[in-house]
């Protein structure tokens, strides 16, 4: 209770009003609203991706505007009241590293959809269900890296779980698809619910659960003994979102869902919500080694098991899995190596390690780019040939012209080679790694060379899957036999979102410094504080840079790749060494089915289907709970000193309730039983009359009456009345039960009424004409003053008979 | 089936059922000052229709009334919800209700108060809730 109290809601300086950011968060919901609608409307005229296709255009081109502000180093703040008591506040910030993933939302995501406008067939696909997962998921994604009161981000985080789980099950109806969905959603909403954890621990050490207010506090909280704690449990969430080691392996399964999803969620931008999550904490946790050492070690160990797995891969779209896996990793790594500048402080050392922080968010943008592109066209291909396995492609150059040069300009950016923007960003890989490997602090000096190393020999297999993609599917021969249609190139609006993209590929790679300036520089202030003063790092981005390190490395892959593609054959049996039994994957199946095994025998030892047994459990449960905590707290009290004394009708009354409570258990017969049932309520009513309540008195009355007349049109359907002889076991738990919960509600409400905790409530019944305008208090407590009780009253009623509705109908129902 | 034809029990629900409604309306209107409500007058308008449908077969009331109950428990929770929704628009919490004295045509100086229309809320939730109770079980042979 004292930290509810002494978290209150902070007034902010910009005012309270909605901002337009609040609206773009919101504006995905309320379409997604009338996507149904426009499709049972439009469909099959109009294909329902041309309305949807609005939304993250005008978005991404609001977004736009943002950006000279947010590159003058000026950031976007607002805050609306949503729980003030709580603390909660619906607050959008924008930083350069939002303003970049907004813009990757929105403008990949128009990219998206328009593909998708081809991709999915009107005439086929129930697009409103598509379309409405989509906007969800653009929505909360926007939330997501738009947000600055960790609560708030923590619900939009897991919005974009279950919009990811939704499509990856797009179609349900195959098995693959509910698993992959299944498998996604266990680990990631496991790595969330640990980042609601540390996110707890966080604003327990603060006080706060805004961003902001945490970066002023790094001191208190890196001295607080919850600070490793609450670190590892929000790397939890980023790295089973961000499908990091060992929890990558949701990725590949979420492969089965529609490709143009995979583009969107599980290359561009939901799996790089981890990373900016990662991004986001860098300035709380970033200059210890603890946080260093878990992400480049995680970041690197992905990066090279990625990498190595892809190449085994025979269906497309799993290569780019594990290559998106691969690549998601490198980033990681790039935001461990860079958060050591946060430990020099600002000055020379810290730029040094800064420049990797730049090169992260720089192959951030990169890999949307030609990952998406990548995707798109192998959708093209799945599209237009019927499959995507390599095994079964190939030639497919000569057919697909387009398609080809556009597979050639990803590809090659994704090994690294230049023209294109990934030469850029790998070379920068390289420098961060081998800065690293000179590092002297965090026992860097034992470990250091470990960096280069590794990042090499994933950057080889990089480039061996990099050619696998390109030679296996365009080159060799067509084999026609094998596709299920005949190939042929795409229609051109399916074209021009990777026409695009691969475009942005190539322009990065002749600009990058303007990007650099009006982007990737107010995202690293974002990251890393220290900079703001001097905004951002003196760093210029060139493809050139002499004959250093970094080009004869990129110049060994390129040789020791093309060597072992070539001679792909000859060692690829080395797979074959690893046992299939203990792969992750087999260990998670192995997990799931035991779980599943565990929970269905626990559940089936009490789940009896004997309602004797649930009404055990249930007041059971009352008696422990209740009586416990009576217990606990002390709380048994008796004081009648306040009450009016008790008068002979009123003995006499509650004589008559007792002897009908002792009928009924003892009655031989069933009707017995009800009639004393019967005159047990209308004694209640009686006394209600004593106390002149004639409102309840009413109601019972009423009740009783109704009651008795369910229980007659129950009576025909109950079966034979018969003393069973129940063994002395049940007759004695029923005995304790029954005496138990009578002694506990007796107990309290003695104590209740001899306690007085808080100011009488009695003032309120004498003012009612005042205060409701009401003369009949019973009434103006029902409706006024304890309304919301009696909503939620109605609430349960009309549940509890559309319960037994369904229950009957259903039943009958299933008998004919 | 053999059809059963109580005269008298035909004969009397015809009488009896609307002064029971009225009763009801009654019981409802003055809840406000008075014993009743819209708890009690939702119930005891169901009594009036459980006893139509206890005198006369459910096809017979069925055909004449053409109302759905689970339709009218829904939307009595609906009107209840948003009276409470409502009071966001004069800038008051949730469920905060208000009166004022009016002087209407025919019934003089009249109080309104907007609690009526969430009781009106709660009476058709109890009637839409016990009727659609009844009706199931009744209809389960």
């Amino acid at each position: 209770m004292v930290r509810l109290q002494s978290i209150k809601f902070i007034k902010n300086k910009e005012g309270a009003e909605l901002s337009w950011l609040h609206t773009m968060i919101v504006i995905p919901f309320i379409f997604a609203l009338f996507v149904p609608f426009l499709y049972k409307f439009f469909t099959p005229r109009i294909h329902t991706g041309w309305f949807v296709f609005i939304v993250p255009l005008l978005l991404f081109l609001s977004l736009l505007k943002y950006i000279p502000t947010i590159a003058e180093g000026k950031t976007v703040y607002h805050s609306v009241p949503w729980m003030p008591s709580l603390g909660i506040n619906y607050t959008t910030y924008m930083d350069g590293l939002g303003l970049i993933f907004g813009l990757l939302i929105t403008g990949i995501g128009t990219l998206v959809v328009l593909y998708s406008i081809y991709y999915m067939s009107k005439h086929r696909e129930s697009l409103h269900n598509f379309y409405v997962y989509l906007l969800l998921f653009m929505g909360a994604m926007l939330g997501v890296v738009f947000t600055d009161n960790v609560l708030v981000l923590y619900v939009f985080w897991e919005m974009t779980s279950i919009s990811s789980f939704l499509l990856i099950a797009y179609w349900y109806q195959r098995k693959k698809s509910r698993y992959g969905a299944q498998k996604s959603m266990l680990i990631t909403i496991f790595g969330g619910l640990a980042m609601l954890a540390g996110f707890i621990m966080l604003s327990m050490i603060t006080e706060t659960y805004n961003l902001r207010e945490m970066f002023n506090q790094v001191d208190v909280i890196t001295a607080h003994s919850l600070f490793l704690p609450a670190m590892l449990l929000i790397l939890l969430g980023a790295f089973t979102k961000s499908a990091q080691f060992p929890f990558s392996i949701w990725l590949p399964d979420a492969m089965e869902a529609p490709t143009p999803i995979s583009a969107y969620l599980h290359s561009a931008t939901m799996v790089k919500a981890g990373i900016y999550l990662v991004a986001r904490f860098t300035p709380i946790f970033g200059g210890n080694a603890e946080w260093f050492w878990v992400i480049s070690s995680i970041g690197l160990i992905t990066l090279l098991y990625g990498s190595i797995n892809a190449v085994k891969q025979t269906d497309l779209k799993a290569l780019l899995a594990y290559s998106t896996i691969s690549q998601l990793g490198l980033i990681m790594c790039l935001l461990g190596l860079g958060s050591a500048a946060l430990y020099f402080g600002y000055g020379d050392e810290a730029t040094v390690y800064a420049a990797a922080i730049l090169a992260a968010i720089f192959h951030l943008i990169n890999h949307s780019t030609f990952k998406g592109s990548l995707f798109m066209v192998v959708g093209i291909i799945d599209h237009e040939t019927g499959t995507r396995d390599i095994r079964k492609l190939g030639g497919l150059m000569g057919l697909m012209p387009i398609s080809f040069t556009l597979t050639i300009i990803g590809s090659f950016a994704m090994a690294g080679l230049p023209p294109f923007n990934g030469f850029l960003s790998k070379e920068m890989f390289f420098t961060g790694v081998l800065n690293a490997s000179q590092m002297n602090i965090f026992s860097m000096d034992t470990f250091g060379l470990l960096f280069p190393t590794i990042a090499w020999i994933s950057s080889v297999f990089t480039f061996i899957y990099c050619m696998i993609l390109l030679f296996k599917t365009f080159t060799g021969r067509y084999q026609p036999s094998k596709l299920e249609k005949a190939a042929h190139e795409a229609p051109l609006g399916m074209l021009i979102s990777p026409i695009l993209l691969a475009s942005l590929v190539i322009l990065i790679f002749f600009f990058p410094n303007v990007l650099s300036h009006y982007l990737l520089q107010p995202a690293l202030i974002a990251i890393l504080p220290i900079f703001a003063e001097s905004g951002g790092i003196d760093v210029k981005i060139s493809a050139w840079h002499g004959w250093n390190t970094e080009l004869f490395m990129t110049l060994g892959i390129v040789g020791l790749g093309t060597f072992m593609y070539i001679y792909l054959k000859k060692w690829s049996g080395v797979y074959g060494l690893f046992s299939q039994r203990w792969t992750l994957n087999a260990g998670y199946d192995f997990a799931i089915e035991r779980m599943e095994r565990f929970s269905e025998g626990f559940t089936n030892q009490y789940m009896t289907g004997f309602i004797r047994d649930y009404v055990v459990y249930i007041f059971a449960v009352l008696i422990v709970m209740l009586g416990g905590s009576l217990w606990l707290f002390d709380g048994i009290a008796m004081d009648v000193s306040n009450d009016a004394p008790i008068s002979l009708y009123e003995g006499g009354v509650v004589v008559g309730m007792i002897i009908a409570a002792i009928t009924v258990p003892l009655a031989k017969s069933r009707l017995t039983a009800i009639i004393a049932v019967g005159v047990l309520g209308y004694l209640v009513s009686m006394l209600f009359v004593i106390f002149r309540a004639p409102d309840l008195a009413l109601t019972q009355l009423v009740v009783e009456t109704v009651t008795v007349a369910l229980f007659l049109l129950c009576f025909y359907h109950l079966p034979e009345f018969r003393k069973a002889t129940v063994p002395m076991r049940f007759k004695l738990t029923n005995l304790i039960i029954s005496i138990g919960v009578g002694v506990i509600v007796t107990i309290i409400a003695l104590s209740a009424n001899s306690t007085r905790l808080f100011e009488p409530i009695s003032s309120y019944f004498e003012n009612s004409y005042d205060l409701a305008g009401a003369k009949n208090i019973v009434n103006a407590i029902l409706v006024d003053f304890r309304g919301i009780d009696t909503m939620l009253e109605i609430f349960v009623l009309t549940i509890a008979s559309l319960g037994v509705y369904t229950l009957i109908k259903l039943r009958l129902a299933g008998r004919d | 089936m053999k059809k059963p034809n109580d005269i008298i029990l035909h004969a009397v629900t015809k009488v009896a059922v609307p002064i029971i409604l009225a009763f009801s309306f009654h019981l409802f209107f003055s809840g406000h000052h008075n014993p009743g409500g819209g708890f009690i007058g939702g119930l005891a308008i169901a009594s009036a229709l459980t006893l139509l449908f206890l005198a006369f077969d459910i096809e017979t009331v069925r055909a004449n009334i053409g109302v759905d109950f689970k339709v009218v428990a829904a939307i009595g929770v609906l009107l209840a919800v948003l009276t409470g929704v409502g009071s966001f628009f004069f800038d008051a919490s949730f469920l905060s209700h208000t009166f004022d004295y009016f002087n209407l045509p025919i019934f003089g100086k009249t109080e309104l108060a907007t609690a009526v229309l969430f009781d009106v809320g709660v009476a058709l939730a109890v009637i839409g809730t016990s009727v659609t109770t009844i009706l199931s079980i009744s209809e389960d042979r």
